[in-house]
This record gives structure tokens, sequence and C-alpha cells, in this order.
């Protein structure tokens, strides 16, 4: 546990000073004001973290944490449900199917103007999107059960209901995490787009605050703010992982 | 104790219907042990799962000490072929998943569960999951989880199926110390002539399109010591083996 840790740590920092040097070549070649160099963005982001640059990463965190975190309490029983229940999913599987390819971001004029320019608006517009893909990944893994695991249960005296909570939220946690995971590159995208509207907290509008004004090395700043947030909500998400379904993590 | 009367299953959709069974009729006497052996697809576990009131016939009904089965029944322990186990679930979580189900007290059911596990040679392997043990040691944990529950009924399907032929005359005699402890029915489900001959007290040797018992061969001699060795072993093996050869053509 302990080596694979700092295995993973040493990963992290390969795939750091790769990009980092990629980003100085690049930067040096092209030599144009909008491509600072690596030291210029971390100067503004050590000048910047004085002043309320943390304040905008806190703001994007808990909007995003948050609506993770609903979009799971909402999509796994919506999907565990409709995956157990065939006449359930006859009813819902329609209504999923026509909006769920909808691009939820059209409907952004009305949600700010149904719940404000704040915080809530942004969670409700990452929240309908991950949503989906949470509910759709559940309901799938749930049908991929095999039916002897069910019965197998049920043989043992178990109650119906109880499938749910010792079979079926199982069984269907791995994929559920690899919905997570898809729908963290997810979410972070909408975020920024919903923060760069009418808004004067988070990221999204940091880095675009600093565009207009023509600051390409506190917009880079805003964009480093940006990858770790992802990188931290990925590193979440694993040790949540191993947390949660242990028996995927042993040796064989 | 089991009575199966004038059971028909039908499969699939209306128009397509395929007719597992039709006047099904069987009985099992309370300490037996049964064994069914049948060509691939002719029902056998079909008639497990009825057994097991996991399944409702079309037609017919079984009842179980006179009681008509409308669903699992608290002391029939069932083994599946496949799936049995849960891979997210240590094998002490596996074998104490019925006794928690059930919300029986705590401290008890440790107890037991220990007892078991230390039965079944499984204490060191007690926290490892399904996927790190091997086949024998999962079904010896399926075995164990059945017996938490002081079964009087032990349905088996096809337990053995996957294990080399040491480990699995050694389970056969473990099955065996099971059985004959107490006053245990069992109804097993096998491919193999010999594990039939030497586990089942009578044996069922069954049909197909729709299911039928094409012979029943008494098997007294089931579970006596050394009766593997004996000639009479044999020659139960080759009469069960001419009744399926007979079956097929
Ligand atoms: N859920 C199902 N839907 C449709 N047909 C089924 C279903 N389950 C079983 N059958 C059919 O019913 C017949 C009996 O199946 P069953 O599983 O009981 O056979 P079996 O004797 O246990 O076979 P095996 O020895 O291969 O395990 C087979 O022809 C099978 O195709
Ligand atoms: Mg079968």
């Amino acid at each position: 546990m302990h080596q694979k840790a700092s295995a993973q740590a040493r990963g992290y920092l390969w795939a750091a000073l790769f990009l980092w040097l990629v980003w100085e070549l690049a930067a040096r070649r092209l030599g144009t004001p909008m491509l600072p160099t690596p030291e210029m963005a971390f100067t503004a982001t050590l000048r910047l973290l004085q002043g309320n640059l943390g304040e905008h990463f806190w703001v994007s965190t808990y909007r995003v944490l948050l609506s993770m975190t609903l979009s799971l309490l909402f999509g796994v029983p919506f999907g565990l449900v409709m995956g157990f229940e065939p006449k359930v999913d006859r009813v819902l599987a329609p209504l999923v199917y026509i909006t769920y390819p909808i691009p939820k971001i059209v409907f952004l004029p009305l949600i700010l103007l149904l719940l404000g320019l704040g915080d809530q608006s942004k969670v409700f517009l990452i929240t309908l999107i991950v949503f989906f893909q949470i509910l759709v990944t559940t309901r799938d893994a749930v049908r991929k059960i095999p039916l002897e695991t069910i019965s197998s249960f049920l043989s043992l005296g178990a109650k119906r209901i109880q499938v749910y909570r010792y079979v079926l939220l199982p069984a269907s946690l791995p994929d559920v995490f690899t919905a997570l995971r898809l729908s963290m590159g997810t979410s972070v995208a909408v975020l920024f787009f919903a923060e760069s509207f009418a808004t004067t907290k988070g990221l999204g509008y940091f880095i675009m605050d600093a565009w207009s004004r023509s600051a390409p090395d506190e917009m880079f700043a805003g964009i480093l703010a940006m990858g770790v947030l992802g990188v931290a909500l990925f590193i979440l998400t694993d040790v949540m992982d191993h947390v949660f379904i242990r028996w995927q993590h042993v040796q064989r | 104790m089991i009575q199966v009367s004038h059971c028909s299953v039908a499969y699939g959709e209306p128009g397509e219907r395929v007719m597992v069974y039709e006047n099904f009729n069987l009985s099992v006497s309370r300490g037996e042990s049964l064994v069914m052996i049948g060509p691939s697809g002719c029902g056998k576990t079909t008639l497990l799962y009825i057994m097991a009131g996991l399944l409702k016939p079309t037609e017919g009904e079984v009842q179980i000490d006179g009681k008509t089965i409308l669903g699992p029944r608290k002391e029939t322990g069932f083994i599946l072929q496949e799936y049995g186990l849960f891979p997210w679930l240590t094998v002490e979580e596996n074998v104490s998943l019925g006794l928690r189900v059930r919300h029986l007290p705590r401290p008890a059911n440790r107890s037991k569960v220990n007892a078991i596990l230390g039965e079944m040679g499984l204490l060191s392997v007690r926290r490892h999951y399904p996927s790190q043990l091997s086949g024998g040691q999962r079904q010896r944990v399926a075995l164990a989880r059945a017996l938490t529950l002081d079964p009087d009924l032990l349905l088996m399907d096809e337990p053995l199926s996957a294990l080399d032929a040491l480990t699995r005359e050694r389970l056969q005699l473990l099955l065996l110390e099971i059985w004959q402890r107490g006053d245990l029915t069992s109804v097993l489900v096998t491919h193999s002539i010999e594990e039939a001959v030497f586990l089942g007290q009578r044996i069922l040797v069954l049909g197909a399109n729709p299911a039928i018992v094409l012979a029943e061969v008494e098997n007294p001699e089931a579970g006596s010591a050394g009766y593997r060795q004996t000639r009479l072993f044999y020659e139960r093996c080759t009469q069960v083996r001419s009744l399926l050869e007979g079956g097929q053509t």
C-alpha cells in the first residue's frame, strides 16, 4: 500500500515535469505574450494566492463537489430501480432517452433566471448533466448482474427489498466509479462554462476576467488552479474507490 | 418430505413456448439423499429452482412437509452452479450473509460462523475475497453459507463440477459427512456418474423434452465406508451409464 502510494506520487511528478518541459519549449518557441512561460505563471500564482485566487478555487471546488454528490444521491437510486424493475424502466427509459441528449447548457439563461446568479444555478446545471451519466451507467450495471447471484441471495431467505442494499448497490459500485471519473471531466468543463457568465466568483470567472484584462500570466494561474482541482478530484475518487470497493483491489 | 405434484414448466413467450416439464411427479423422503443426473438442458436446474421456491411452476405445485411452496423456505439451503458467492464480500461476510439478512442477534452469529468456518477449514482465509480462493475453497464457502442456516434440506446444483479430481473426492467426503450427521435431506445434481453413485441413495436418470424420469436406481450402499473401491460400486456406475446412453438414442 505504502509502496503503491509512493509509486503513484512519482508518476504524478514525472507527468508534471513532462508537461512543464512541453510548456517551456512551446512558450519559448512561440514567444507570444498570450503564452507566458511556466515561471511567469507560477510567479503570478504565488502572487495571486496572497490575493483572492484561493477563494475562487474554493468556490469552484465547493460547486463541483456538491454537484457530484447530488448527482450520485439521485442518479444511483434511480439507476438501481430502473435496472431492477422492468416496469419502472419501461416508463422512465423513454423519458431519459429523450432528455439525455439535449445539451442542458442551453437552459443556462433560464436557470439563471430561476435560480439566480449564485451557487445554486451552477450546481443545478452540473447536477442536471452528470445525473444522467450516473443514472444510465448504474442502470446498465444492474442489468449485467447474473440472475443467479440474485437467486442465491433470495434463497438465503432475504426479502426482495434487501436485494438493493446487499446485491445491486455493491455489484454496480465499480461501474458507478467509472462513471464518476468520466463525469469529472464533464463537470469541470460545465463549471467553467457556467462560471464565465454573469458571476464574480469561481475559477471560470477568474480566467475569463484575466483574459479580458489581457493578463495572460494571471489567466494561466487560473488554468493551473483548475488543473489542480481536476487532479484533486481524481485522487479523491481513487481514494474512495479503494475504501468502498476494496474487493477489486486485492491481490489475486 | 418433498412432493412435486403434476408440475409443468414452460419457458419463453406464448407461441414459442418450450415445455421443460409436463405433469412431472416426484417425491423425496426425509433424510434421503437423492441425486439427479441427465443430459445438459433437460431441466435439472429448473427443478431445483422450483423446489427452492425461486420459480413458480406453470401448473402443479411443490409441497415440503405438507406445505405448498410459494417462496424460498427458511430451512432450505441452495448451492448454485455458479455465481453463488458475492465477490464484494469476504469469506466470513459471505458465510454470515444468511444470518445477517434474517436479522439474527450478532454475538450468537459470530460464534456459529466461526465454528462452521473452522469445520470447513476456512479459518485461515476468512478475510480473503472469493477471487483470491481456489475453486474448492469457493465451494466450501458456499456450503458453509448454506449450513449456517441449519437447513433440513440441501439443494445442490453441480457444486463440485469445476474441481480437480482429488479436491472433488475430498469434498464428496465432506458432503457425505454433513449428510450423515443429522436428518438432512439432500438433492444433488451432477454430471458425474461416479459422484452420483458415491453420494446418491437413489439416483434419478432424467431424459429431455420434456423432462422425464428414465429410470430410478436404488443405491442404498451410498456413503458406506470404502464403497468407491467395491465391485458393486463399479457395477452401479456401469448400470447408470447404460441407462443414460439408452436415453439418448
Ligand atoms: N430463463 C430461461 N428462459 C428460457 N429458457 C430457459 C430458461 N432457463 C432454462 N431454459 C431452458 O430450459 C431447459 C432446461 O434448463 P435447465 O437449466 O434446467 O437445464 P439443466 O438440466 O440444468 O442443464 P445443465 O446440465 O446444462 O445445467 C433448457 O432447454 C433451457 O434452454
Ligand atoms: Mg443446470
